[in-house]
């Protein structure tokens, strides 16, 4: 029988629990602030930060989104309309191979969702991508 | 120096000359009853490649009428620009003659006075008529399906799509992409394609789990020499547009950076011509054909359109060919060493009375109806008015639906998915089980029944909205607009989302939609797991079958605001 990676992964993946805790929602905080929160007030510039996600969102429990940024120090991503607004924040240090990180994002409702990297020299960048999120149907 | 673009437009005016004097010639023909299979196929063979394109065939193996689109607005750029054009101003923009044969298969005018003049159109058969002449002139034409091939039928829903794949094999397909495929379930597609004789590609379709790419993203084939290239491209919104839990493993999107990537695979391994055979839809393929470099040909789909001729963006030809097995394209190209250089096109309308059947067809498409004959051939009622479904807001035939929905299931409101798909029924005409199931068939056609506040269909019918009208296609979603019964509506459809939709009014009482009060809603076609209530196509049979006659007046009740 072939099996290919595809199902044998798939497979295994079932028997894994997964815990997710219930975080407590912030009061709305708007984008602006979150950006203060992370660049101490700094005005980010555009820079080679990039953020890559779908145009619209397959499934609002898992938005994949990937940011990269050569030269970063740290990326934080934001998904500004969601309860829990910081989605995650990675350092890199100075052994790091690439600056780069993927993760999937729970999606509230239809947002720009935000990277910011801080630079070697202190500075910061930052980059956003609209994310729809649909009810669908109506196929087509 | 001559540009590649000059020389692409230089065939583009040749065929431009073509098209015009050859449809009036047939208005002249058909009025003289000589609207002949040698006139449709009449094509002087150019350079050294042949493609035929076949799209959204949704299973139609007869002969049907299809009417198409008198309101298809376009968003943003695309407003005003093909294939958003339709009626008089269609037939102007493209030269083409009112009241010919042409202008009978591309557009609503008189649609009922034509249809007498010149019959309906489609068939497989007749379609294998002109493959075969195609194949006559040059043996080795690819034949390439853009998907929406195994659904939309009854014998296909019986069969699991198992019937258009036997009759397509025998059709002798290339290469293939999907969309409403998948809808048949994961397991079910993987069962066909694991034994088919031809590729299935979609260089967007990557499992969840570890993002990698499911299905063989292009097929090269050796071709007069030269060595063509086709990337699969399935329709982007696959798990948003249809259920998701039906193939739960599949992620899509468009994917734009690995198409180039594919492009420059190709262009690599020495393709000559590159060809992407689409679903993705025509303005997104229009988007795309501008921002992917070094895509010689986009064979378009999924938005049902046909165009008379190619449309170039940039050096990239843009070729619609309908839907519902109207139409067949035949494209000639000249390639030579790397450059495709010239083309010669034609938008060959399959008119059922003129093209006679390939009699080998016709017997295995028999041979696959034969088991739900009895079934196909009820006569449920009749129709006094023209049924159709196609265009951006309610046809008759989703009046029809939403009317049986109201009535049959005691709901206030009925919501019909805006599908493009349906064939359409003339004044007269009897309605069989099979023409119900034409514009119902699908593996999730439970009609729920549950309660909505005028806010929640007032969020819904605005979150659709955008899906048809963000300006940027690549946020285009799905279909067409939510059909809706009982409730009128307007809609300003150049708003931002949330600003669309005023002025909603529960037609029964006149009153305006109250957006605190929930209302009983009836519908089909949720892409929600374990959605209970009868089958559609059950429920729109019983509703004729009480009717005996049905009279389905234009709805007066939605008005469509641009700018």
């Amino acid at each position: 029988m072939n099996i290919s990676r595809r199902h044998v992964l798939a497979v295994g993946s079932a028997g894994l629990a997964v815990t997710l805790l219930p975080m407590p929602a912030q009061a709305a905080v708007d984008a602006g602030e979150l950006i203060a929160r992370f660049t101490g007030g700094a005005a980010p510039v555009d820079g080679p930060l990039t953020i890559t996600a779908p145009q619209i969102a397959e499934n609002g429990n898992a938005v994949g989104v990937e940011v990269a940024c050569p030269g970063a120090k740290s990326i934080r991503i934001l998904a500004p309309a969601n309860p829990n607004p910081e989605v995650c924040t990675v350092h890199f240090g100075p052994r790091a191979g690439s600056h780069m990180l993927s993760t999937r994002i729970r999606m509230a409702e239809t947002m720009d969702v935000i990277a910011l990297a801080e630079m070697e020299d202190g500075s910061f960048v930052q980059a956003s991508a609209r994310v729809r999120v649909t009810i669908g149907g109506c196929g087509g | 120096m001559i540009s590649r673009r000059h020389f692409l437009q230089a065939s583009l005016a040749a065929s431009a000359l073509l098209g015009p004097a050859a449809s009036g010639q047939w208005g002249r023909l058909a009025a003289q009853q000589r609207l002949s299979q040698g006139d449709l196929l009449d094509f002087d063979t150019f350079g050294n490649i042949t493609l035929i394109h076949l799209t959204d065939l949704h299973a139609q193996t007869q002969p049907i009428w299809f009417r198409e689109a008198s309101v298809k607005l376009g968003a943003g750029a695309a407003r005003g620009q093909p294939p958003h054009l339709v009626g008089a101003d269609f037939l102007d923009h493209y030269g083409l003659e009112h009241t010919s044969a042409m202008a009978h298969a591309l557009t609503h005018l008189e649609f009922e006075a034509l249809g007498q003049a010149y019959g309906r159109m489609g068939g497989l058969d007749r379609i294998a008529t002109v493959v075969n002449a195609i194949r006559a002139d040059r043996a080795d034409a690819l034949l390439l399906d853009g998907g929406d091939t195994w659904h939309g039928s009854l014998p296909a829903l019986r069969t699991g799509g198992q019937d258009m794949v036997t009759l397509m094999n025998a059709l002798g397909v290339d290469a293939m992409t999907a969309h409403w495929e998948f809808t048949l379930g994961a397991e079910r597609v993987d069962e066909i394609v694991s034994g088919l004789p031809f590729a299935f590609l979609g260089q967007n379709i990557f499992d969840t789990d570890w993002n990698e790419p499911v299905y063989e993203p292009y097929k090269l084939f050796e071709r007069g020499g030269a060595l063509v290239a086709v990337i699969g491209q399935a329709f982007p919104y696959t798990p948003i547009a249809n259920p998701a839990w039906m193939f739960p493993d599949l992620s899509f999107g468009i994917r734009e950076e690995r198409m180039q990537a594919m492009v420059n695979e190709v262009r690599g391994q020495g393709a000559d011509l590159v060809v992407v055979l689409s679903h993705n839809g025509f303005d997104v393929d229009r988007q795309m054909a501008a921002r992917v470099q070094g895509i010689d040909v986009i064979l378009t789909g999924h938005t049902h359109d046909a165009l008379p001729e190619p449309l170039l963006v940039g050096e990239t030809l843009l070729i619609a060919s309908g839907s519902n097995g109207k139409f067949v394209t035949r494209l000639d190209l000249d390639v030579q060493g790397g450059r495709m250089t010239g083309f010669r096109h034609r938008l060959i309308p399959v008119f059922a009375d003129a093209i006679a059947p390939d009699p080998e067809m016709a017997a295995l498409v028999a041979a696959e109806r034969a088991p739900f004959a009895e079934e196909l051939a009820e006569v449920l009622g009749h129709t006094d008015s023209l049924l159709y479904r196609r265009g951006n807001f309610n046809g008759t035939w989703d009046d029809l639906i939403c009317t049986a929905l109201m009535e049959e299931r005691d709901a206030e409101i009925a919501l019909s998915p805006g599908v493009r798909w349906g064939p359409s029924l003339m004044p007269g005409d009897p309605i069989t089980r099979e023409d119900v199931f034409n514009v119902t068939a699908m593996t999730y056609g439970a009609a729920y029944r549950r309660e909505m506040t005028g806010a929640e269909i007032h969020g819904a019918m605005e979150d659709i909205a955008e899906n048809l009208f963000h300006p940027d296609p690549y946020f285009q979603q799905g279909g067409d607009m939510v059909r809706v019964g009982g409730l009128g509506y307007r809609i300003a459809v150049d708003k931002p989302m949330g600003e669309r939709i005023t002025d909603l009014t529960h037609l029964a009482t006149g009153a305006p939609l109250d957006m605190g009060r929930a209302y009983t809603v009836a519908g089909w076609a949720s892409v929600t797991q374990d959605t209970e209530g009868p089958q559609i196509w059950d429920v729109v049979s019983d509703h004729i079958r009480k009717q005996g006659r049905v009279h389905v007046p234009e709805n007066k009740t939605i008005e469509v605001v641009t700018g």
